[in-house]
């Protein structure tokens, strides 16, 4: 009897430690969305800073000591460029190699190659940055005769490799939900593989590839360490894949540091915080959607 | 069904086992080293936090290593991150020593002011050439300070190595690549104000790197850039340009004669900061650097000794203050 009693209770007391895990990741998220609101509040509403200017502006003067300027263009472009370079390089190669990985490959192959795309995921993007900086900055150089090899090209190539490996696991995902009766079907109407894959399997897994896509963005428009070394850190709007560039996320790890806490300059990268939380939110949104909206068919 | 779970709780345990594994080592090897610098020899040992500047952590760091067998009760850790940094760890209390190779500016001062009851006590440690970078194979051997200005600053007019006359073997567009560092810099700041000169901002579309040690690596691979850091930095693989003053007047490479003599228009005391009240240890830590010992190995780690003569020094500290 008393037996049973201490296993209703560590039952409930485990039940309500789990159902705390659950809900922290929510606490935390709100948490962090508050807190960095609230950094930055002050000086949003504060009539000093004009969201105009920051949106509209390319001048990034935070420590002039004449005229401070606030002005977030050229970094917005930044991110922007790099990002879509990014996807323009990882997209097809992802969904390529998932597209392998799920339907072509033997199960064998499919072991290793998925073992092997884990293992990019693995490298620390500091790793990456580097070697941006060391080796892709001299072969840029050498190939492309540009003046300089940190770059829009390489930080994009470099997101790239970084987000392959998401979008060829979600990817994978996505064409292992479609059912095999689909296959089968392709199959026994005398499609060839190729057909089977391009006409049947592509439209089918349509949602779930471009949130694989989508989630890339994300891990390619939060990405900090790497862009900030392979991408030259220099404010511009980039008129060629050759220009380099400076991410918003690269100038909150460069500049944070040094701003005294509740300055200005510190209120001001927690802005370019909200937008980068505004930014993500919206990609994972929008993917996890499209995901709901896959299984909601299946 | 059975079987397939049976894998995957494999799968999660082995990972899992190693990492907990390397958890406990970590936490095992962490206890013993605290007991170990707890107990060597029955002594306590003392630890002074040295943060800041990183065009001087090399510097830092080589004194702090001498000093383990001057002291060895007395342990130094040195870390860098930007003078400005130090700055803020000071004005915290994380840091004993801040490392800075720009003089503090009255705001920072005030607010170590606010946070200890006292004024930061200023100490000049050595010197530091400010050394202007560019490829071994850019055939510019000189430059003025004037020139420099119109390369780096907002409203300067010269863009590619034409408008300096030269031509750059390797750098076909001939585009300049103006190589910068990160703003909470002290060198940032010093070749703000001793180049562009007061108020003035730096170009945009620089290239704002995170190190000095960064800038020379970046130079030494771009034919096209022209970069700043500390004289202490070069290799073989970059040039130093000398410096002239005024067009048509001598240029003095970056040494420690030219510096020394006040000859280099661009050299800057570096400074070691710490609060009002400091340990006995931190005391004895400064007065050994700027003694003959702690000025040797600011020699050999390829930075400027302080000058003895009091007139000298004067002039060569007015003259890193007004190039």
């Amino acid at each position: 009897m008393r037996r049973r009693r201490w296993e209703l209770i560590s039952e409930s007391l485990v039940e309500g430690l789990i159902r705390l895990c659950g809900v922290s990741a929510i606490i935390f998220v709100f948490g962090i969305f508050y807190f960095v609101f609230r950094e930055g509040s002050g000086l949003l509403w504060g009539g000093r800073f004009s969201v105009f200017q920051f949106l509209t502006s390319i001048e990034w003067y935070p420590t002039s000591q004449s005229h401070v300027r606030y002005g977030a263009l050229g970094l917005i472009a930044g991110t922007l460029s790099v990002t879509l370079l990014a996807m323009a390089i990882a997209v097809p190669f992802g969904v390529g190699a998932a597209i392998y990985v799920s339907e072509f490959c033997s199960p064998r192959a499919k072991e290793t190659l998925k073992i092997v795309i884990e293992l990019l995921a693995a490298i620390p993007s500091v790793v990456w940055g580097f070697i941006g900086l060391t080796v892709m900055n001299s072969l840029i150089i050498k190939l492309f005769n540009a003046p300089i090899g940190l770059n829009v090209l390489n930080g994009g190539v470099i997101l790239a490799l970084m987000s392959v490996p998401i979008i060829v696991s979600i990817g994978e995902d996505a064409l292992k939900a479609v059912p095999d009766s689909y296959r089968e079907a392709a199959l026994a109407l005398g499609a060839t593989r190729w057909q089977m894959v391009r006409r049947v399997l592509l439209p089918a897994a349509k949602n779930g590839l471009l949130a694989a896509a989508l989630l890339g963005v994300g891990r390619a428009v939060g990405e900090t360490m790497a862009v900030l070394m392979a991408t030259g850190h220099s404010i511009r709007i980039p008129t060629s894949p050759l220009d380099p560039v400076r991410t918003l996320t690269a100038t909150i790890a460069a500049e944070l540091g040094e701003t005294a806490v509740g300055s200005d300059h510190y209120q001001v990268l927690f802005i370019i915080g909200i937008l980068l939380f505004s930014i993500t939110f919206v990609v994972n949104l929008g993917a996890d959607l499209i995901v709901r909206g896959i299984r909601g068919k299946a | 069904m059975r079987k397939k779970r049976a894998s995957i709780r494999r799968r999660l345990t082995a990972p899992l086992l190693a990492t907990s594994i390397a958890l406990s080592g970590l936490i095992a090897s962490g206890c013993d080293r605290e007991s170990e610098t707890n107990h060597t020899n029955g002594r306590a040992q003392i630890v002074i936090q040295n943060i800041g500047s990183d065009t001087m952590v090399n510097l830092a760091q080589a004194w702090a290593e001498e000093y383990a067998t001057v002291e060895p009760e007395v342990s130094v850790e040195v870390s860098g991150g930007g003078t400005g940094t130090g700055v803020a760890a000071l004005i915290n209390g994380t840091a004993d020593i801040a490392n800075c190779s720009r003089q503090m500016e009255p705001g920072e001062i005030a607010k170590v002011n606010v946070a200890d009851g006292q004024k930061p006590k200023e100490n000049i440690v050595g010197y530091d050439a400010l050394a202007i970078f560019a490829h071994k194979d850019n055939p510019l051997e000189e430059i003025t300070i004037e020139r420099l200005a119109a390369i780096y600053s907002e409203k300067g007019q010269a863009r590619s190595w034409a408008d300096l006359g030269v031509q750059v073997p390797g750098c076909q567009s001939g585009e300049m690549i103006l190589v910068s560092r990160q703003s909470n810099s002290g060198t940032y700041h010093y070749f703000r104000e001793a180049i562009l000169g007061k108020g003035v901002d730096f170009k945009l579309g620089t290239l704002d790197l995170h190190g000095s040690k960064d800038v020379v690596e970046l130079v030494s691979r771009t034919p096209c850039a022209i970069g700043y850091s500390g004289m202490g930095y070069a290799t073989p693989e970059v040039k130093m340009l000398r410096v002239a003053r005024k067009p048509g007047e001598a240029a003095f490479a970056p040494n420690v004669e030219n510096t020394q003599t006040g000859a280099y228009p661009i050299a800057r005391p570096l400074y070691m900061y710490t609060r009002g009240d400091q340990k006995d240890a931190v005391k004895k830590y400064l007065s050994w650097i700027q003694s003959e010992a702690g000025q040797a190995i600011v020699r050999a780690t390829g930075y400027v000794p302080i000058v003895k003569d009091a007139g000298l020094r004067a002039a060569v500290e007015q003259g890193a203050k007004r190039p």
